[in-house]
């Protein structure tokens, strides 16, 4: 059986390209490749990841110039056409930026970049991404970000709510809600959200940090073996 | 006087305002067999800066160990390079950045952590792990809490924009570094030996590039007049002479210099650093043998009408010089428009050993390149101890003196003391996790990565204690590697060699360079009888403010290695019922101590002499221990004594467990409790192999007891003297420097 192959986009300081490629590759059929962000051809990928970093040094706001780069167009296209996109961290940040996801991330209420291992609760599991965890897993991926406060309006939160689209919410050591749960500030302590579809994902936390034990936990596979069993 | 840039008459007050003596000048006109003009005059007060000639160190530093069969490259390239096996090279360095940090101190640490990269890829590695030594007043004081804060901004958005881990590091208070904070990184980097690059400009023809960001007027002065003279209470006035950094730009240079690298194309490569073109250009001609040519016309300015003399010297950041085969010009032009970064010939290679520089036709400076290399004045001279030491030294306290200080008391006041506390505020700020081969990140002993593609383990430390190189230069600097070497050891590595960052104040005071050479011959001795051979390293002179010089204080960062990953000894693996076992003599020796300084106020007596052969024969028997299976968890004994490794410990552990310690029948309770004696770890064995353990340890004729055990209640238990519940501890741990900065939230 043939690879399939997955989409690794490469901006201008995306710093996570390498963690991603590699995560990838540790899935069994997947295939990664780069997707250089001056490129419009997104070499028939299945799936494509946008990794985390500081495109163009979050200079602006972050992921706000990103999301006008060429590859983008592509990128957005692939997602209207029912592809899946996954984006971590900075690349939940372009995302909202270019409208795949609704909200923006805000500064940390903290004021300062914040870098800890966390805790999340999958909060769906009926999507591509997510299918490989238990109802309501309490999971371990790190967050490494300076601007991962999920925010929107009420009736757009409201709206993620009914309707299911709150994948993943920040717990704290014991998986409740206590006042060491959300590392940023978060609405509802959102930790990542689906588009309506159900096709594109983005999560402040990084799943591509948390795939062997030997550095802190493995819990994040599930999310990557979930895009390539959608994507094959 | 300040200097006027357009000042066209080099006088004697022009000359002084260089910070240039009436000698050195004198040998300038001997060098040139003319008088300077005043853009040459400029060139050397930054090449003969102790900054960039190191003419108060040069002579000493060649006294320290730097060869061995695993170093590559030792001192005199942009960074040093040692051997790990299977081809594979790390390449290291740690470097300054006090005074820039004292004046601006988020761009000056942030710039500090861009310039310490720079000089790690421009060997060809890829930086794989960035640490940092950290130095401040008091945090009752509003400005040091301005400074600390920013700091710590400072190097976290570089570091964390770039995408390097920040994996490790130490952060110490004392009210000797008010004035004068001590902000010192250290990069490692990662290379197949085949690609380890050097600063060499070769070959008469080939073409001199200058790729990256283009020149402005900052940092003009950064390294003669900011790094190289006292700080005054006019520092803000200094501000122009800090450096801008931007982080995305130098993601950017790491990429393509890197790809430049390994198409061949580069034939030499340097980060413009501290005195910018003149010195990379100058630096790369000496290694080479060579001359070189530039016209600084082409140099691509963000400033208008620049003079010679402001491009020649400033130090403007994310800049790199590269030598390369003209023919090839289109290759190098490829990879520098694929990571959009500008690269602009502007001189080429000769072969007349001359450092000539021109303005468009205009030829500006013509200098003998070794007159601004090897012919910087080196200065020695022997002086006496200072005065100081004397009353230090004879310092002996009254027999019972301690028995008013209840050890629970004193434990928990050097547990909350901000130099001893969790820095969990400091590194939470850090991405520590990037890269993903963090395997032990800050807050243990040593960081530990893993080096991806092998079974190996690269360990990583910073080690340094101020007060004790005050109390005993040269016993301090030894025990600063030997503490460094343990560090490593505790996480189950092998120390492998180091880098130095050497923070003084003013050397040309008599008290100050007794400090530096009796420090550095600490080093030296220590370096050589742990094998760890000095492959890299700065020295930081002119440490001191209006209130005085900062502790002496050299920083040691050090790595080793791990054949075997999987064979790491992990923060935190015991349970309940496991024993204590402490390797090493009881401790009894309190001069200098954490509990002389954060309990009873006072920094006196003597630091624990170091025992080198103590330090080899624990060491191994760690290795020993952890090679046959038998170490949980392990501590070495450092800042206060059993007692805080034995609490550090118990905070690694499961919430629920606690730790009973035992003194020793007929000692000095605490001494015992306290004392800083070297050579010393703290371990956990489970019950059953504690035999086999303590049969091993007599066999290698290591001292050693079993010192209490881990217990499933909550508690710190000091066995006859009384307990601390587990929660109150660790909160004091915890939250003292978040406590401490949470007061300072009104005048951030």
């Amino acid at each position: 059986m043939s690879k399939v192959s997955i989409g690794v986009v490469r901006f201008p300081g995306t710093n996570c390209d390498q963690d991603v490629f590699d995560a990838v590759a540790d899935i069994e059929l997947a295939r990664p490749v780069w997707l250089w962000h001056k490129e419009t051809n997104l070499q028939d990928v299945k799936g494509v990841v946008l990794a985390g970093g500081f495109s163009y040094g979050d200079y602006l706001r972050a992921g706000a110039i990103a999301r006008f780069s060429p590859i983008m167009e592509e990128v957005i296209r692939f997602a209207s056409d029912g592809g899946p996109v996954l984006g971590i961290c900075n690349g939940f940040q372009i995302l909202t930026e270019a409208e795949l996801l609704p909200g923006a991330l805000m500064r940390n209420n903290r004021l300062t970049f914040v870098c800890r291992p966390q805790r999340l609760r999958v909060e769906a599991r009926d999507t591509p991404f997510t299918r490989r965890y238990a109802h309501r897993q309490i999971v371990s991926f790190p967050v490494a970000h300076a601007e991962g406060s999920f925010a929107a309006d009420a009736s757009v939160i409201e709206r993620l709510e009914d309707e299911g689209r709150v994948v993943f919410r920040y717990v704290d050591e014991r998986g409740g809600n206590g006042p060491d749960a959300n590392p940023n500030g978060s609405m509802n302590d959102i930790a990542g959200v689906i588009n309506k579809v159900g096709n594109v994902l983005g999560l402040m936390p990084h799943p591509d940090r948390a795939m062997h034990e030997m550095v802190g936990s493995a819990d994040g596979r599930g999310i990557f073996e979930g895009l390539v069993e959608t994507a094959a | 006087m300040t200097i006027t840039l357009r000042d066209p008459e080099v006088t004697a007050d022009v000359v002084a305002a260089h910070g240039i003596t009436t000698d050195e000048y004198e040998q300038i006109c001997t060098l040139l067999g003319r008088d300077p003009n005043l853009t040459e005059l400029g060139v050397f007060s930054l090449m003969w800066s102790e900054h960039c000639g190191y003419k108060h160190s040069r002579a000493r530093l060649a006294d320290l160990p730097s060869s061995g069969p695993r170093v590559l490259q030792g001192p005199g390239e942009n960074a040093g390079a040692i051997d790990i096996g299977d081809g594979l090279a790390i390449v290291f360095k740690m470097e300054s950045h006090n005074h820039p940090s004292a004046v601006e101190p988020y761009q000056g640490a942030a710039t500090g952590v861009g310039g310490i990269l720079r000089d790690v890829f421009t060997m060809g590695a890829r930086p794989i792990a960035l640490l940092n030594s950290l130095r401040f007043g008091e945090l009752d004081d509003p400005h040091v809490r301005y400074l600390f804060r920013h700091v710590v901004a400072g190097i976290g958005d570089y570091g964390n924009c770039v995408g390097v881990p920040t994996v490790g590091g130490e952060v110490v208070f004392d009210n000797a570094y008010r004035g004068n904070p001590l902000v010192n990184a250290m990069c490692v980097g990662l290379l197949a030996q085949d690609d380890l690059t050097r600063g060499f400009a070769s070959g008469p023809g080939n073409a001199v590039y200058v790729l990256g960001a283009s020149t402005g007027r900052d940092g003009i002065h950064g390294a003669s007049l900011l790094a190289s003279a006292e700080l005054g209470d006019d520092t803000a006035e200094s501000r122009p002479t800090v450096q801008v950094g931007d982080p995305f730009t130098e993601k950017l240079l790491l990429e393509a210099t890197l790809e430049l690298i390994g198409s061949g194309v580069v034939i030499g490569i340097q980060d413009m650093g501290a005195a910018g073109l003149t010195s990379s250009s100058s630096e790369m001609a000496t290694r080479a043998g060579t001359g070189i040519e530039l016209d600084i016309s082409l140099v691509p300015r963000r400033e208008p009408a620049m003079s010679a003399y402001e491009v020649l010297l400033s130090e403007s950041q994310e800049r790199m010089l590269v030598v390369a085969d003209p023919h090839r010009e289109s290759e190098l032009m490829t990879i520098a428009d694929k990571w959009d970064l500008p690269c602009t010939r502007i001189g080429s290679v000769t072969d007349d050993g001359v450092w000539r520089v021109f303005e468009g036709h205009d030829e500006v400076c013509a200098i003998p390149v070794e007159a601004l290399t090897e012919a910087v004045p080196k200065y020695v001279r022997e002086v006496e101890p200072p005065a100081y030491l004397a009353p230090l030294h004879a310092w002996s306290p009254d027999p019972g003196w301690l028995d008013d200080i209840d050890p629970l008391t004193a434990l928990t006041t050097l547990i909350a003391a901000p130099s001893l506390a969790n820095k969990r505020w400091v590194f939470e700020q850090y991405d520590h996790h990037v890269r993903t081969a963090t395997v032990i990140g800050p807050g243990a002993d040593a960081a530990l990565l893993a080096i991806k593609g092998t079974k190996r383990g690269l360990a990583l430390t910073i080690d340094g204690n101020g007060r004790y190189v005050y109390c005993d230069p040269y016993r301090g600097g030894a025990l600063a590697v030997a503490e460094a070497a343990r560090n490593l050891t505790a996480v189950g590595a092998t120390p492998l060699a180091i880098t130095d960052c050497l923070n003084f104040g003013n050397p040309e005071k008599d008290d100050i360079y007794y400090q530096f050479v009796e420090a550095l011959r600490g080093v030296g001795d220590a370096c050589r009888a742990l094998d760890t051979p000095v492959v890299s390293g700065n020295v930081s002179f002119y440490n001191q403010s209006s209130a005085g010089a900062v502790y002496p204080t050299p920083t040691i960062g050090m790595i080793g290695l791990l054949q075997d990953i999987e064979k790491r000894v992990p923060p935190g693996r015991a349970a309940a019922g496991d024993r204590l076992l402490l390797v090493g003599a009881d401790g009894a020796h309190l001069g200098g101590s954490s509990l002389l300084k954060e309990v009873l106020g006072q920094v006196t007596g003597r630091p624990p002499a170091v025992d080198f052969e103590a330090e080899r024969t624990s060491a191994k028997a760690i290795r020993a221990l952890n090679d046959a299976g038998l170490i949980g968890s392990c501590r070495d004994i450092g800042d206060g004594g059993l007692a805080v490794a034995a609490a550090e410990l118990m905070f690694g552990l499961g919430a629920d467990l606690g730790v009973e310690l035992e003194t020793s029948d007929d000692s000095d309770l605490h001494g015992v409790l306290f004392g800083e004696d070297s050579a010393r770890y703290l371990v956990t064995v489970t019950d059953q192999d504690l035999v086999k353990a303590t049969q091993l340890l007599a066999e290698l004729e290591v001292m050693h007891r079993t010192c209490g055990r881990v217990v499933a209640s909550a508690a710190y238990d000091i066995v006859g003297v009384g307990l601390v519940d587990r929660g109150t501890l660790e909160d004091l741990w915890r939250n003292a420097i978040p406590n401490a900065m949470q007061l300072s939230e009104s005048n951030r």
